[in-house]
């Protein structure tokens, strides 16, 4: 019999109480990563579980200023299905509904995605290449942190022991702005990518690119964003010549490995292929 | 709070109250509890399977308020009061789950069976939302199930024709209501 306590506060200042508490209690929102972990004993069972299912204020989708604010606990259905996620990025929305299947889509949380950490999730790359930022919230206060510098390394993460993530920001797709998703996999459902990768790319009136977010999952110990390359994109045409390169830089940037689901080459190739198709893949600002 | 249990001698205890397959139970459970576990061994619920027990499979798929989700991926706890669970026991006196079943059944959708429960859940949950889904969307709703006799096809097929006969009752409904108001 397991003598593990389960607290499930039902205000975010009870749940950071709880957090600053010297028995830590391990934060569960959906599961879908945690359970198979514990059942495993990859990770010990925890002698006290924090349940943030009793948080509504988490479960919140808004929009104010240009920014649309999701709470760390919204599933992935619900990015799926919300309007709103899709006309703010919709590469997130798109990333969401390859996660697993429509189980694991009602179950997982987007926070949940990202503190899991794992270098091959699906939504850290659109996050990322749309320039999200995190609300980490504590008994001292809340922080804002940009979402690739969350990310410090194989399942490192800049979160301290009494914080917990309570929402996700994302900046709003501008009009000439166009975003892309891909997840290479073996199978379209249930299979962890070979390579995932997202891109949002805006282009000015005059046709050159004015910003550039592109960002690869399963290439490197964590997400990796293609600093470089981004810089080097402004100004530039959406043409075969500017794609030819930025092809070449991102199989320059990117560090993958050989595993058992793939080869660091086919990564490499394949990433350097989408990206020559995403620069190119852009709206004519002549056309009305 | 809700600080449900404490770390004592004695195992410390949570209570919830669902409704399963249209019935209300009151249930006690340690925190740890899976929520397959304690369908299958407390309710005797067997239509759940345990196939992988980390969400891959859906032979444990049951619908929870009106969405399918995996019991082996679910801590009982996380489910408050008034959660209504419908398993593949649920589907029987049920015009839906009748009509499923009998399309499986007659369609040889069924080989081993171990999917089965699985697959008739995320079937019913998908026809309820949408009665008439494409193709397409009846392979995305059942993409979580994995059937390892290789019977997709029969399966596909068979929701398809559960569905179309909703449909065909739908319209045979319609036609006599038509008739009863033509003088």
């Amino acid at each position: 019999m397991s003598n593990t306590s389960f607290i499930a506060p039902v205000t975010l200042d009870q749940a950071l109480d709880e957090l600053a508490a010297p028995d830590k209690p391990a934060v569960l929102a959906g599961g879908t990563d945690l359970w198979p972990q514990w059942t495993s004993s990859v990770e010990p069972r925890p002698a006290k579980v924090l349940s943030l299912h009793r948080l509504e204020g988490l479960r919140q989708l808004t929009s104010q200023g240009g920014w649309l604010r999701i709470g760390a606990a919204c599933t992935h259905t619900q990015l799926v299905n919300s309007r709103e996620v899709r006309e703010f990025s919709p590469a997130l929305a798109a990333a969401a509904a390859t996660i697993g299947a429509i189980q694991i889509q009602n179950q997982g949380t987007i926070g949940g995605n990202l503190a899991n950490a794992s270098p091959a999730a699906d939504l850290p790359p659109p996050l990322v290449a749309a320039g999200a930022r995190l609300e980490l919230a504590s008994r001292c206060g809340t922080r804002e942190v940009d979402l690739d510098r969350f990310f410090e390394g194989y399942r490192k993460i800049d979160l301290r022991a009494d914080e917990l993530i309570i929402a996700v920001r994302v900046p709003k797709l501008p009009p000439l702005g166009r975003e892309h998703f891909r997840k290479v996999g073996t199978r379209r459902a249930q299979a962890i990518s070979k390579v995932v990768g997202s891109c949002r790319l805006v282009l000015s009136a005059k046709g050159v690119f004015t910003a550039a977010g592109i960002a690869f999952g399963s290439v490197g110990p964590t997400v990796i964003r293609c600093t470089d390359l981004e810089q080097w994109l402004i100004g530039r045409r959406p043409d075969l010549e500017t794609a030819e390169e930025a092809e070449r830089m991102t199989r320059e940037t990117l560090r993958p490995i050989d595993d058992l689901r793939s080869s660091a080459d086919y990564r490499k190739h394949v990433a350097g292929r989408l990206v020559f198709r995403w620069v190119q893949d852009q709206p004519d600002p002549a056309a009305p | 709070m809700m600080t449900e249990s404490i770390s004592t001698a004695s195992p410390s205890m949570i209570t919830r109250r669902w409704i399963i397959n249209g019935e209300e139970r009151t249930l006690r459970f340690s925190p740890l509890t899976r929520l397959l576990d304690l369908l299958r061994e407390e309710e005797g619920l067997n239509s759940l399977k345990e196939g992988c027990g980390e969400g891959e499979c859906g032979a444990c798929s049951v619908m929870i308020d009106d969405q399918v989700r995996l019991t082996c991926l679910i801590m009982a706890a996380q489910l408050d009061h008034g959660a209504r669970i419908l398993t593949a026991e649920g589907l029987t006196h049920n015009d839906l789950g009748d009509r499923l079943q009998r399309a499986f059944g007659e369609g040889g959708a069924v080989q081993c069976g171990y999917c089965t429960p699985g697959v008739l859940i995320g079937s019913y949950t998908l026809l309820q939302a949408n009665p008439a889904p494409s193709p397409e969307q009846v392979r995305a709703a059942l993409a979580g199930n994995l059937c390892r006799c290789t019977g997709y096809t029969k399966i596909l097929e068979a929701v398809t024709v559960a569905a179309a006969v909703e449909e065909v009752t739908g319209a045979a409904a319609a036609a006599e209501k038509v008739k009863e108001h033509t003088p």
